[in-house]
């Protein structure tokens, strides 16, 4: 009933790659601080308690850790943005995975609790942090069981709280649990959720919590993947995680790709190498797609990206040339439609999922959400007119004015839009329910017109005395 | 039904004493009431308002933002059956519907013997296992007609207790933190110095 290598790690498959982050997930007990120790656990700490914690900084932004929750802005230089001299400062790590098609920070939090702790404490080291806070989405039982007792386990040894390892390092690591929220996952709304509010996006500026985050604090917010980077980085050094993948984007990164392959699974890649290609259609990979179907579209990079078509396949996970295709990495996240796919249909679960979870501080967000869910399910239905296909346009437009990044701007003559493109919204809730929209409509507009019932329309004339 | 217990306003204190700020053990404490009652009750809500230094409604405020918390009884058995893309690709619409012919009730609504809560929910995270459900947060993946049906044969002979506990009931293992490891949490206020570590290397 579960796909995968190991049952315990359900939907992981390894691979003849190197293993910065799932070496563990080969053992039953990854998730134990015995096994831990056995496998060079807690040694990466070690070290870098050896070394002046500037130095670890140093180490973390040469090596160039991208970020791996979906804006891939590199640690070693977000942590860099902090004030100086404005203490104390606090780590947040954003375990609230909820982006749709990802699949990767739960089986870190499940198969190797005490990496992404290791992680936590190396980066608390080496940006003067004094409190870490493990936020992890509510939904996620067995995750929070798991990091308890890593938790617990980790305390009673000496590797977490006061005087570590007999040093005068200490951190405190408080496990947080959410409660079901998608938008927690932006990082304002986390911090917001963290301080016992309703967990709406802040108002930006301040761009980044690192100037003003937890209780007005700087406040590093770091994705679960990331951190789980770092143990690995210090005992391997930086020219060893630079050897793979490629300058811009060094390293290995989870990915998830589910959907219409022969076998949807979670695989650790080759940062800016592995190409989509070779995800959907290589031996190691998914092997192909479903009953030797042709691929009609897939979802780059969670439910936010714009789609990408057989054309794209090519591309590497490298965001300086994704971006300019017309869409993003995001969080790891491949979602694939075979040619029997039902797009505006399929386009649908991803809008009404933006909808149902906008936290409604933004208007066009709020409103704007809901009116592409209802005129796509009007349209769904068979129940639409001409005008509403317009109309799911102009509600986009007023989410994101201008151009939208798309796969095929470039046919049609527009511009590769930049990221963060425009928006009226203050997140990326807003756009990501338009993303679906517009890709959809733009690229199979066919099978929307299709579905579109022909109306006369009534001219109504005012009546004059 | 109602406030606290004891026992959990000694558990409410420790997890307030972890943060430089009590209203961050809002959600947490939520948590503990819904473990306690089943559903979050006024009168619980109006106590944790008074150990985190809120009022009521502003507790209610940031409960009502989350999906988690229900306000009234609902099912022993929460099935949450996920209808995003990757599921929707594989499946979940039959699932749903044939969720809701075996027990006779609509997505979002409890049988009659309070047995079983339905919902429809967004992604939970295993979509390369799709379509996949929750049964009290519990995993079940690639599932089928099938699979559900035995699901639910087992879940109302109560065979899976052991693995899935009444429905409040998160996470069954806690964080402790022993009073001679902790640092302990400081309001943001009083810190007025850089971390002693960052000063050098850290003293072995």
């Amino acid at each position: 009933m579960t796909g995968g290598t190991w049952k315990h790690a359900p939907g992981f498959y390894v691979g003849d790659r190197p293993q910065v982050v799932t070496s563990r997930f080969q053992y039953e007990d990854s998730y134990t601080l015995e096994r831990y120790l056995a496998t060079d656990g807690y040694k990466g700490l070690r070290s870098a308690l050896a070394r002046p914690a500037s130095e670890i900084h140093d180490e973390v932004r040469n090596a160039t850790v991208l970020g791996r929750g979906g804006a891939g802005f590199p640690a070693g230089n977000k942590w860099g943005l902090m004030p100086q001299g404005v203490w104390p400062r606090y780590l947040v790590v954003n375990g609230d995975e909820s982006e749709p098609g990802t699949y990767k920070d739960r089986l870190l939090m499940e198969c190797d609790p005490h990496q992404l702790i290791e992680g936590c404490l190396i980066a608390s080291y080496a940006a003067g942090l004094s409190q870490c806070f493990l936020y992890i989405r509510g939904e996620m039982a067995l995750a929070q069981e798991r990091i308890a007792a890593a938790l617990n386990e980790a305390y009673a040894a000496g590797y977490i709280g006061k005087n570590i390892l007999g040093s005068n390092f200490s951190v405190d690591i408080v496990l947080h649990w959410g409660a079901g929220a998608y938008v927690v996952g932006e990082e304002t709304a986390l911090i917001e959720s963290l301080e016992g509010n309703r967990g709406m996006p802040r108002l930006k500026p301040p761009y980044f919590p690192a100037a003003n985050g937890l209780y007005g604090q700087p406040t590093i917010v770091n994705n679960v993947e990331t951190l789980a980077n770092l143990p690995w980085l210090l005992n391997n050094g930086t020219a060893a995680y630079t050897a793979i993948g490629t300058a811009t984007s060094p390293g290995t990164r989870m990915v998830a790709v589910s959907g219409h392959v022969n076998r949807p699974g979670v695989f650790e890649i080759i940062n800016g190498i592995t190409t989509f290609r070779d995800l959907l259609y290589g031996d190691e990979f998914c092997q192909g797609i479903r009953n030797g179907n042709d691929l009609k579209a897939f979802v780059p990079g969670g439910g936010s990206a714009p789609w990408f078509t057989p054309d794209q396949l090519d591309l590497p996970f490298e965001a300086s040339q994704v971006g300019p295709a017309g869409s993003m990495l995001g969080s790891g996240a491949v979602m694939v439609m075979d040619s029997t796919t039902d797009i505006p249909r399929a386009a649908l679960t991803l809008t009404r999922f933006y909808a149902h979870e906008s936290c409604g501080k933004c208007t066009p967000c709020r409103e704007g959400g809901t009116w592409l869910e209802r005129i796509l399910s009007r349209v769904v239905d068979g129940k639409g007119t001409d005008a509403d296909l317009d109309q799911l346009f102009e509600v986009g437009e007023s989410i994101c004015p201008g151009a939208f990044p798309h796969a095929s701007n470039e046919k049609l003559g527009i511009a590769a839009v930049p990221f963060p493109y425009r928006m009226n919204t203050i997140c990326f809730v807003g756009p990501s329910a338009y993303a679906p929209v517009h890709s959809a409509l733009t690229l199979f507009r066919s099978e929307f017109d299709a579905r579109i019932v022909k109306r006369t329309m009534i001219k109504v004339t005012a009546v004059s005395e | 039904m109602a406030r606290l217990t004891e026992e959990n306003i000694r558990h409410s204190r420790e997890i307030i004493g972890r943060y430089p700020k009590a209203r961050s053990a809002t959600i947490p404490l939520l948590h503990l009431a819904q473990e306690q009652d089943g559903y979050v009750t006024n009168e619980a809500m109006a106590h944790i308002a008074e150990l985190v230094g809120a009022s009521p409604a502003e507790v209610f405020g940031t409960a009502s933002f989350y999906e988690m918390f229900k306000f009234e009884p609902i099912g022993k058995y929460l099935i949450n059956i996920c209808g995003t893309m990757s599921c929707a690709l594989l499946g979940a619409e039959e699932l749903m519907h044939h969720a809701e012919e075996r027990l006779g009730i609509k997505m979002g609504s409890t049988t009659a013997d309070g047995k079983f809560t339905l919902e429809r929910v967004e992604c939970q995270a295993a979509c390369t296992e799709a379509p996949c459900l929750q049964v009290n947060y519990r995993y079940r993946y690639r599932v089928t007609p099938d699979h559900l049906d035995t699901l639910i044969a087992d879940l109302s002979a109560e065979t899976l207790v052991s693995e899935i506990p009444s429905h409040g009931i998160v996470a069954s293992i806690r964080q402790h933190i022993p009073a001679d490891r902790g640092v302990g949490a400081v309001a943001p206020e009083l810190v007025t110095e850089n971390p002693v570590w960052l000063d050098g290397k850290a003293a072995l």
